[in-house]
C-alpha cells in the first residue's frame, strides 16, 4: 500500500535570542522519520519540548514562531511538499491536510459565525459549493454529536462551551474532506468527562470518513485509544516507534517505561481519621454579585494527612481553598482550625494564623516575581514570619534548598532560570519556610510533565512523612488522588457529592456524578474507550 | 446553573440579561450627560472664582463703587450664584449661551460662525491624518522592524515630541518666511471661496496632522500587530487563504475596535487642541474666541466656548466606547 504521508529524516531549528548573548540556533527536531497509510493514525507523543507540535506542523509545512525546516523530506501522496512554493503548499494547507489546536477557543475568530468558519476553507479552495459545503457540516456536526445541529453554525464562538468548541474545530478539519489531519493536543485542556465524549467522536469520526491522523498529546492513556501506531519523543529526538500494542505492553526503551509506568506509586490511606486539623462545616460562599457558588461544603483533614478535592472545572474546588485562605469570606457557616474558629476575613487574620496555612499554586511562573532570586523568594517568609536577617536568613534558605532536593547554586538564580518542576519546587519550599501545618495545593501538578508532576508529588509525600504536614490537594486528576491522598471529596456544582476516607469514597456503590468521573478517566489499556462507550450505552438502552 | 429561587432578580438587572448591548449602550449615554452636567458645574465654577472682575477691568480708572454695582446689577451679577448657574444651564441645553459683555451680541451667533470654522480646520486636518496614519501603521506592519517601519517611528516620535506651537511656528518660519509657499495668517472670512480658504489653513492643518498624526499611526500597528499574532491568524493561515483574505476577513474586523477607538480620541484631542494652533495661525475660530474673551474678562463666551468644547470631548470620546461596544461579537450576540 502506497504512504500517504512520509517523513525522512526530518531536521527543524529556530532561532533564540536570550538576552545579552547573540543569538543561538536551537535544533527542535532532529533526525524524525516515520510513514503513514492511508486512514491510519499516528500518535506523537512526549513531554513539552519534545518537538512533538512540531512535527506535526510539518505535515502543513509550516512552521510556528520562527522555527524553520532546515533539512528532509515531508512527501504527501509521493509530492515533497516543502518543495512547493507560497502557492503551491497555500492548496494543501485547508485541502489535503488540516489542522486541529489544542485551544479551539482561541483558534477560533470570535468576530464571525462557526459555520462560516468551518465552510471557509472548503469554498475558499473550490472543493464545494457554499450549500454543498453546509450539508457536509451539518452532517458533521451530526456524527461529532454537537447540540442542535441544524442551528449549530449560527453561532459564535463563545457561544458554545469550550467541548463543543473542540468538535467543532474537529468539523471544521473534516469538513474539505482531507487526507489527513493534525491534532495537536485536542482534549488536553478539556474536563476528563467532556474529554471522554470529544474523544469519541474524533475516533468516531475519523473512522466515519477514513482520514489519517496524527495525534499530538502528553498523554499515553488518551492515545493509546485512538491510535495504531505510536512515536515517543524526547528532545526533539525519536525514544521509540512501533505499533499501540507494543508500546503499551512491552516497551524497550527506559522512558518509554517510565511513561507507560508513570503514577504506579499509590500509598496506604491512614487508618485513624477522626482527628480533625481543619474543619468545613456548612460552608457556603457567594460572590460579590449575588452568585453563589458554595452550597453547605461540610468536611474535615487530619493532621498529618491529605485530603484531595477532586472535580471538574467549575466545581467549586478552588472556591473552597479560598475560602479556607480568607481571601473570600464564607457567606454562612464556619471553619475550625486545631479546634479554634479561623478569622473569616483575610485582612483581618493574624500573622500566626497566616502563618499555620501556606499556598502553592497550579502556576509556579505567574505565583513568583520574576525580579526576584531564589534567595528573595524563600527569604521574604523567612524575614516576615521570623524576622531573620543576613547571614542566618541565607543559612535558612539553603537548608530549604536542601529540603526541595535543589542545590546551592540554585540561590542567585531568577525564576526564568528554572525548568517548570524546579519553579515549582521553589514555590513549595517558600511554603515551608514559614513552617506552616497546612498547605493548599491548588493542582501543582498539572501543568508539568508527567514524569516531573512525579517528581513533585513524591517530594510532597517526603516533606509530609518529615514534618507531619497536611495537604488539601485540590485536583482534577484521579490517578493523583488515588496516588497521595488518606481522604477525598468530590465536588460538582459548588456541591459536595461525595466525603471520606479514600478506600470508601473510591469504591462503590457510587453517586452518579462519581461514577460518570471515575469512569471518564482514560486508562492505559487497550480498548477502554469502547468498553467504557459499550457500557454506556447498554446502561442507556436498560433506562 | 442554578435554582430558580436565585435567578429571580429586579426588573433592572433582567433587562440587561436579555439586551446586554442596549442596556451598555443607555447606561453609557448616561454617563456622558452626567459628565457634561459635571463638566458644566466645574467650569460655571470656576469661572465664578476668578479673581477679579468684569465690572472693573471694563471701567478701568473710573471705576466708582456706585458705577461698578451698577454694571454687577445690569448683569445680574448681584444674584445668588445658584440661580445664575442653573438658569446658564437651561439656556446652554437651549442653545442660548446669553449675551456677550463685551461686545453686548449674542454669543450663540458668534459661536455658530467660529464653531464652524473650527469644525472645518479641524475636520480637513481628521481627513488628512486619519487614512494617512492608518496607511502607515500598516505599512510599518508591513516592513515591521525593517528600515521603512523604523523611519516611520523616529519621525512620528519627532513630530509628537514638539509642541504644536512650535511646531506651527517652524512651519511658518519656512514655508511662508523663507520658501513663501503658503500664507500667513490664516484668516478666512464670509464668502471666501473653498480652494481659497483650503490654501489659507494648509499650515495649521499641517501642524494639527502631525502632532496627531504618531499617536494614532503607532496604536494602528499595535492594534493590527496583536491581532496578527492571535491564534485564529494561524488557522487562517493553515486554511490555505491567501494573505489578502486572511487580513481582510480575519484580521481586520478584530484590529477594528481598538483603532476605532484611537481614531476618535484623536479627533476630540484635534478639536480641542486647535486652541493653540488658531492663536498661532490668527485663525478665526472658537480657540482664539475663547482666548480673546478671557483677556477682557467676558464670562458668558468663556463659559459658552468652555462647555462646547467640552461636549465636543465627551461626545466624541462616548462615540468612540459606542462603536468599541458595537463591534464586540460577545456583546453584540450575547448568550
Amino acid at each position: 500500500m502506497p504512504e500517504l504521508l512520509s517523513v525522512r529524516n526530518l531536521k527543524i531549528e529556530a532561532t533564540s535570542y536570550p538576552p545579552g548573548e547573540p543569538p543561538k540556533c536551537i535544533t527542535i527536531v532532529d533526525g524524525v522519520s516515520f510513514d503513514l497509510q492511508k486512514g491510519k493514525v499516528l500518535g506523537l507523543i512526549g513531554e513539552s519540548g519534545a518537538g512533538k507540535s512540531t512535527i506535526g506542523l510539518s505535515a502543513l509545512a509550516y512552521g510556528r514562531g520562527g522555527a524553520e525546516i532546515t533539512g528532509g523530506e515531508v512527501s504527501l501522496n509521493g509530492t515533497n511538499i516543502l518543495a512547493l512554493g507560497k502557492t503551491g503548499i497555500r492548496k494543501v494547507r485547508g485541502a489535503h491536510v488540516c489542522y486541529v489546536a489544542q485551544s479551539a477557543a482561541a483558534a477560533f475568530n470570535p468576530a464571525h459565525r462557526l459555520g462560516d468558519q468551518v465552510i471557509e476553507a472548503s469554498v475558499k479552495h473550490g472543493l464545494m459549493t457554499k450549500d454543498e459545503a453546509r450539508k457536509r457540516a451539518l452532517y458533521l456536526f451530526r456524527v461529532l454529536g454537537l447540540p442542535n445541529p441544524e442551528t449549530f453554525g449560527d453561532r459564535f464562538p463563545h457561544q458554545v462551551s469550550g467541548g463543543q468548541l473542540q468538535r467543532a474545530m474537529t468539523a471544521m478539519a473534516l469538513c474539505p474532506n482531507p487526507e489527513l489531519i493534525v491534532f495537536d493536543e485536542p482534549t488536553t485542556a478539556l474536563d476528563v468527562t467532556t474529554q471522554i465524549d470529544v474523544l469519541a467522536a474524533i475516533k468516531h469520526a475519523i473512522e466515519e470518513t477514513d482520514t489519517a491522523a496524527l495525534y499530538i498529546t502528553h498523554d499515553l492513556a488518551v492515545v493509546a485509544q485512538i491510535s495504531d501506531d505510536i512515536m515517543v519523543l524526547r528532545y526533539g529526538k525519536t525514544v521509540e516507534y512501533g505499533s499501540v500494542q507494543q508500546i503499551i505492553e512491552a516497551p524497550t526503551q527506559d522512558y518509554t517505561r517510565a511513561l507507560v509506568n508513570v503514577r504506579q506509586t499509590a500509598r496506604e490511606e491512614a487508618p485513624d481519621q477522626s482527628q480533625a486539623l481543619l474543619k468545613v462545616d456548612n460552608v457556603s460562599a457567594q460572590y460579590s454579585n449575588g452568585f453563589k457558588v458554595l452550597h453547605g461544603v461540610s468536611l474535615h483533614l487530619c493532621k498529618g494527612q491529605t485530603l484531595a478535592i477532586v472535580g471538574e472545572s467549575g466545581s467549586g474546588k478552588s472556591t473552597l481553598a479560598r475560602v479556607i485562605t480568607g481571601l473570600l469570606p464564607p457567606s454562612d457557616g464556619n471553619i475550625t482550625f486545631e479546634g479554634k474558629a479561623l478569622t473569616p476575613e483575610l485582612k483581618r487574620r493574624p500573622r500566626d494564623e497566616l502563618r499555620r496555612i501556606q499556598l502553592i499554586y497550579q502556576m509556579a511562573d505567574t505565583a513568583m516575581n520574576p525580579r526576584q532570586t531564589v534567595r528573595d523568594i524563600i527569604g521574604r517568609p523567612l524575614t516576615f514570619y521570623y524576622g531573620l536577617r543576613g547571614a542566618a536568613k541565607t543559612a535558612r534558605v539553603k537548608e530549604l534548598l536542601e529540603q526541595i532536593e535543589m542545590s546551592n547554586g540554585f540561590i542567585d538564580r531568577y525564576p526564568a532560570e528554572l525548568s517548570g518542576g524546579q519553579k515549582q519546587r521553589v514555590a513549595i519550599a517558600r511554603a515551608l519556610a514559614a513552617k506552616p501545618e497546612l498547605i493548599l495545593c491548588d493542582e501543582p501538578t498539572s501543568a508539568l510533565d508527567p514524569l516531573v508532576a512525579e517528581g513533585i508529588l513524591k517530594l510532597l509525600m517526603k516533606l509530609q512523612t518529615e514534618s507531619q504536614l497536611s495537604y488539601v490537594f485540590i485536583t482534577h486528576d484521579i490517578a493523583i488522588v488515588r496516588a497521595i491522598a488518606d481522604s477525598v471529596a468530590v465536588m460538582h456544582r459548588g456541591r459536595l457529592v461525595r466525603f471520606g476516607p479514600k478506600s470508601q469514597a473510591l469504591s462503590p456503590p457510587f453517586d452518579d456524578y462519581t461514577d460518570l468521573l471515575l469512569k471518564s478517566v482514560p486508562e492505559m489499556e487497550l480498548g477502554w474507550l469502547e468498553r467504557v462507550l459499550t457500557s454506556r450505552r447498554m446502561a442507556s438502552a436498560g433506562n | 446553573m442554578s435554582n430558580p429561587v436565585e435567578t429571580e432578580s429586579l426588573p433592572d438587572q433582567r433587562f440587561r440579561e436579555r439586551f446586554p448591548l442596549l442596556a451598555l449602550l443607555i447606561e453609557r449615554m448616561l454617563l456622558s450627560l452626567l459628565l457634561l452636567v459635571a463638566v458644566s458645574v466645574l467650569i460655571f465654577g470656576g469661572v465664578e472664582a476668578l479673581p477679579g472682575d468684569f465690572a472693573t477691568t471694563y471701567l478701568g480708572q473710573s471705576a466708582t463703587p456706585q458705577a461698578v454695582a451698577n454694571i454687577r446689577a445690569e448683569l445680574g451679577l448681584d444674584r445668588p450664584v445658584v440661580s445664575r448657574y442653573f438658569e446658564w444651564l437651561a439656556g446652554a441645553f437651549q442653545g442660548d449661551f446669553g449675551t456677550s459683555w463685551a461686545s453686548r451680541n449674542s454669543v450663540s451667533e458668534q459661536v455658530g460662525n467660529r464653531l464652524g470654522n473650527s469644525l472645518f480646520l479641524a475636520g480637513f486636518a481628521a481627513v488628512i491624518s486619519v487614512p494617512l496614519a492608518v496607511g502607515l501603521g500598516m505599512l510599518s506592519v508591513h516592513f515591521r522592524n525593517r528600515m521603512p517601519d523604523k523611519i516611520i517611528n523616529v519621525i512620528s516620535l519627532a513630530a509628537i515630541s514638539l509642541p504644536e506651537f512650535f511646531i506651527g511656528y517652524l512651519l511658518i518660519l519656512y514655508f511662508a518666511v523663507n520658501f513663501g509657499v503658503a500664507t500667513f495668517p490664516a484668516t478666512v472670512y464670509e464668502g471666501m471661496g473653498f480652494i481659497e480658504r483650503l490654501k489659507a489653513i494648509a499650515l495649521p492643518t499641517a501642524t494639527l496632522v502631525l502632532v496627531v498624526l504618531a499617536h494614532m499611526m503607532r496604536m494602528t500597528r499595535a492594534a493590527i500587530l496583536s491581532v496578527m499574532s492571535s491564534a485564529y491568524m494561524e488557522t487562517a493561515e493553515l486554511k490555505g487563504l491567501s494573505a489578502f483574505r486572511a487580513i481582510v476577513k480575519h484580521a481586520a474586523p478584530n484590529a477594528l475596535a481598538p483603532i476605532i477607538n484611537v481614531v476618535a480620541l484623536n479627533l476630540a484631542y484635534l478639536v480641542v487642541g486647535v486652541v493653540v494652533v488658531e492663536v498661532v495661525f490668527v485663525y478665526p475660530g472658537m480657540g482664539q474666541y475663547m482666548v480673546d474673551a478671557v483677556t477682557v474678562r467676558d464670562m458668558p463666551v468663556v463659559q459658552a466656548c468652555g462647555l462646547i468644547f467640552a461636549a465636543v470631548y465627551i461626545f466624541l470620546n462616548m462615540l468612540a466606547d459606542i462603536l468599541a461596544i458595537v463591534a464586540n461579537p460577545r456583546l453584540r450576540h450575547p448568550r
